[in-house]
Parts: C-alpha cells; structure tokens; sequence
C-alpha cells in the first residue's frame, strides 16, 4: 500500500481534485495498456494466419486444389502436392491417439480408483513431468534407442507373424528400418499420454461422489462404477482431451522429423519411411531455394494450421462445456 | 442359485481383469518415464565434461564443447521472457480484473488457449515471413521474437488464473480506503497472486528452452561463437538436432549430453514451479 500513502502524502499541498484527476489518468494508462496486450492476442493469432495466406499465395495460384489431392514432390521440376505429408500426419496421429487414450484413460482410473492414496501425488506428478519433457528429447531417444530396439526385435517378430495372413502382410510389409510411420506413431503415443491422461484425471475428479457412491451402493464393482456411471458422465471433458492430444500429435515437429525417415511417398505398410507436414517444413525449409518451393512448404505449414485450429476449437469448446457443467 | 453365483464370480472377474489392466496401464507410464530417463542420463553423462561448457562446438570429427550453443539459447531464451512476460501478464491482468465479464476476455480466452497448443513450427513459420523475409536474413532477434510468441499464452493463462483465485474481499478493501484500481490491482491483487505468475513465468521458461521447431528457420544456428543480435545464433536444441542426426560419434556424443542439460534445466523448472504453488491444475 506504500503507492497509496506516498501519493497521499507528496499530494499534501496539492488540491485533492488533481490528486484524483491523476489517479483516473494513470488508470486509464493501465488499463488501455492492459486492453491492448489482450487485443494483441488476438493480433498474434490473426496475423499467423494472414502471413501464412500470404507466403503460399503463389503455391496455391498455381497448383490450385490439386495441391490437396497430389502425391508428387518433386523440387528439380518444382511439382509440388501435398498428398504424401497430409497422410503421414493423419495415419501417425491417428494410430498414436487410438494408442494412447486407453492407456489414459486406464491411467486415469487407477490414479482416481486404485492407486494408494500416498501414492497418488507422486505418480500423477511424475506422468505429467513427461509433458514437460521437449520433443527432441523424444526424437533423439527414438533414433538412437527406440527404432534399433524395434528394427531388430519387434518389427521382423511382426513381419514373421503376419506374412501370411493377407490384407494385414502388406500393412506390416518389411523390410524392418526401424524408423517409418510407426516407429513415429508409437513416439506421438508417447508424447501425447500424458495430456491425455491429466485431463482425464481431472475430468473424472468432476464426478460428484454422490454418484459413485450411489452406485457403489447397489453393489457395482469398481469396473462398472467406471464404465456406468464416471465414463458416461464424463463423456465431452474426455473427448475434449482427445482432441487436444490429437491437436499436439498433428502439429508434433522434432520428433516425428528424427524418425519418420522423410519419404514423400504413400506406403501401405507401416514399416515404410513416410513424412508428415511439420517434418517436411523442418527438414525441407532452410534447403528449399526458388520461390515456388518456399511457398508449397507455407501451403503445408498453412493446412497443418486449419486443421489443428479445427481440432483444437472443437477440443477447447467441449472443455468448456465440462467446466461449465461442474461450476453449475 | 447357482446362476446368480455365477454371475457375481464373472462380474468379480471381469472388475479384477479391467482394474489389473489400469494398473498395467499406469506401470507403462512410469516405466516409460525411467526408460527415456535412463537412456538420457546413461548416455548424456559419459559426455559430461568441463569442455562441454568451455568450448565451442566443434567441426565434424574434432572434440569440442557446446559454449555457444549454451549461450545462444540463455540469451533468445531471456530476450523471449522479457518481451513476452509483460505482454501475457497485461492481457491476463484485463481478463482477470477490468474486462472479467466482457466479451473480448471470452474471445481471448478462447483464442489463447488455441496459441497455448498451436504447433510452435507455425509460430516459427510466422516470424520467417514476419521478420526473416522483410530483414533478408536469419537472425538471433527473429528467434527471440518466435520464444516470445509461445511464452505469451501460458503467462496469459497463468496470470489469468491465478488473479481470479484472489478473493474479491481483499480488492474491496483496497477501493474502500481510496485507492483507484491500477493500484489496487498492483498492490493488492498482484501481490497476492505473485507466486503463481512467477509459475506461469518458470513453466514458460521450460517450456521454450527446450523449443526446437520455432528456431530451425529463425535463427537458424550458427557453428561459432556469435553476440551479434542481428546475425544467425546456436542455439541448443537446434545444435543437438543438427548433431544427433549426423554420422560423426563426437557430436552424436555432445548431442546426448545436449539433451540431458535440456531436460534437467526444463524438469528443474518444473518442479521448482510446482512447488511454488502446490496443486497446480495445468492443461
């Protein structure tokens, strides 16, 4: 309170009134400062969008809608399509997400049903301290330890088991590199865990008691309160976290760009080196000479931008409703 | 009798083979977390020496250090703070306290926590056609410029939350003895939340130290020992993704001992910040 008492006291011989004409100013200072650097939020999110409208201005005139819809890649003829990249990022997102949730969601229960009370804290720290680790930490650790690890046990003990089974042999066709689609996959499913599970934990934690114990009371088992009764009632908060994992896995650069392999090809099997719209832009963009190339990797940077906007929009506004609905 | 016995016994059974599979499910976790840990401290440590914080990076093939680097990424990562901080805590501070029930504070809000998880390779993007592009070359500023934009969202949200958890009884208090309410507001309301701001600021500060993507085309990196801000500067995630991904073993080496400074210094930060609030919720 010293800035109340110190502008009271050199206000002493001052008449009150400039006293409080200068307190309005500097209110009104402070508080445009503050209305401003909220509109600059909003500025920020705009200008992303308009600067990257503009870079791929040119890549966009001139391939048009078939940018969307072409395999090719090729920087020597300066052909350029964005099928390749848009599939790696939707086939590696999906696989990780179908991964990940229910193993968070399992995560999840047994912190909110199971774990030991004392041990709760602890183990929910440590799950969330994995989000806080940088992805090139995750993309160094694949290459070096995860894709060998895979290369040489897991991918050749798959190929052996599904090569005669048709359908699935040529989605889990070899060789076995190591790095590919799943190898990255599997990566994404790592990264992308623990905010689905934080999430969920704190949805489920919405749950009034009431309910479970209600239905405890009937006699449900601690799978059928889950299932029936906290599942259910939780049903948007875990979608919205859903989407909010999808959202990172989407726009996840440095490590899917360590081991996706950087192949602008589509591959039915998942052992092939793929790419995905964030590692092309990574490894392509500081190399890319010539305008057009420049512009086709701003086009790509600006199609990972709506569709993480979509999902993230849809995944913010069904956490809204769950918070809505506990604040109730 | 017995059917009813029966399927009491599945029920039994299929709640003991659901919640085995939780636990499962949460030793994956933990053990995924030791593993990745494990490797780094395995690997990172053997590197560990006084000329990884002496020298400077070194040319393919010769042993070296990671100086520059280190400063690089210390000095875009101070810049990043000092320009983003007072921005997110302003923002914050209208969406807590003069804007708390206006329809720009619900857009904002909105808006923000879209930024608090766009991809940082767009924001990185941004900058190269905000910055790099009209300047016509890489620079130590753009890079700054790019951390300052991911540090923006998660000061805003933080500022924004932790202002709301002050009790409304103790800014009333402030406007009853007098005090217009920027005042008010920095004396009372800033005071209050004070460590959970500083949180925001500490979670910003690991989350962009580790940030690789946003640096790649901003500023760039740079093989030599450079303060010049105009210029292309190393930085460390970038160096250790140029290393790791090269065929020499002394800078695959240096790149693992690269990635575990990173992850100590950004999971230091963490539990500093936790352990300045207690129970954070943090989406």
């Amino acid at each position: 309170m010293s800035a109340v008492s110190e502008a009271v006291t050199t206000s002493a011989m001052r008449t009150r009134e400039a006293t409080v004409r200068r307190f309005a100013l500097t209110d009104t200072i402070f508080r445009s400062a503050t209305r401003l650097s909220a509109i600059l939020v909003l500025v920020l999110l705009g200008g992303v969008a308009i600067s990257l409208f503009a870079g791929s201005w040119q890549a966009l005139s001139k391939f048009g809608f078939s940018f969307l819809t072409t395999e090719a890649w090729n920087p020597v003829t300066e052909n350029f399509g964005a099928l390749a990249p848009i599939y790696g990022t939707l086939v590696t997102s999906a696989i990780a997400i179908l991964i990940a949730v229910p193993i968070g969601i399992g995560i999840a229960v047994f912190l909110t049903e199971l774990c030991p009370r004392p041990l709760r804290r602890p183990i929910g720290i440590a799950v969330e301290l994995l989000a806080g680790i940088p992805s090139i930490i995750y993309g160094i650790w694949g290459l070096f330890v995860f894709a060998p690890f895979l290369q040489t046990t897991i991918q050749p003990f798959i190929i052996w088991v599904f090569k005669g089974i048709p359908g699935l042999n040529s989605l889990f066709a070899g060789p076995p590199y190591g790095i590919g689609l799943l190898t990255s996959s599997l990566i994404l499913a790592i990264m992308v865990l623990p905010f689905i599970t934080s999430i969920t934990k704190d949805v489920f934690d919405t749950v009034p008691a009431v309910l479970k114990e209600s239905a405890y009371g009937i006699g449900c088992t601690t799978w059928e309160v889950t299932r029936r009764v906290v599942i259910p009632y939780t049903r948007v908060g875990i979608m919205g976290g859903v989407m909010l994992g999808l959202g990172r896995a989407l726009g996840e650069t440095m490590a899917v760009t360590f081991v996706i392999g950087n192949a602008h090809r589509i591959s039915a099997s998942l052992f092939a080196p793929g790419t995905t719209i964030s590692a092309t832009i990574a490894n392509e963009f500081t190399e890319a000479d010539g305008e057009l190339y420049t512009s086709s990797l701003v086009a790509l940077g600006l199609i990972l931008f709506i569709i993480t906007f979509i999902i993230l929009a849809i995944a913010r506004y069904m956490l809204l409703r769950i918070d809505r609905r506990a604040g109730a | 009798m017995s059917t009813a016995l029966s399927l009491h016994q599945s029920r039994k059974r299929k709640n003991g083979v659901m919640m085995a599979l939780c636990v499962v499910a949460a030793g994956i976790g933990l053990a995924w977390l030791a593993l990745i840990l494990g490797a780094l401290i395995y690997k990172g440590l053997s590197g560990v020496s006084l000329a990884v914080f002496t020298q400077m990076t070194p040319p393919p093939g010769d042993a070296g250090g990671l100086l520059n680097a280190i400063y690089g990424s210390i000095v875009m990562t101070i810049i990043g703070i000092v320009v983003g901080t007072p921005i997110g805590v302003l923002a914050g501070t209208y969406m807590a306290e003069y804007g708390r029930f206006s329809r720009l504070t619900t857009i904002v809000r909105f808006i923000n926590d879209i930024l608090l998880s766009a991809p940082s390779i767009i924001v990185g993007l941004f900058v190269y056609e905000l910055l790099v592009r009209p300047m016509g070359h890489f620079s130590a500023i753009a890079g700054a410029v790019a951390l300052s934009i991911l540090v923006i969202p998660v000061v805003v949200r933080t500022t924004e939350d932790m202002l709301n958890l002050v009790p409304n009884a103790l800014r009333e208090a402030g406007t009853a003895i007098g005090a217009p309410r920027w005042v008010v507001i920095r004396s009372v309301a800033y005071r209050a939340a004070m460590s959970g701001i500083v949180t925001g600021i500490l979670l910003a500060i690991a989350r962009i130290s580790g940030e690789t993507a946003p640096l790649l085309f901003t500023a760039l990196n740079n093989q030599f020992w450079s303060s010049n801000l105009n210029a292309p500067m190393a930085s460390l995630p970038v160096t250790i993704f140029q290393f790791a991904l090269s065929p020499y073993e002394e800078w695959q080496q240096l790149a693992w001992t690269g990635a575990l400074i990173i992850t100590l210094t950004v999971l230091g930060l963490s539990i500093i910040a936790r352990s300045l609030t207690g129970r954070r919720e943090d989406r």
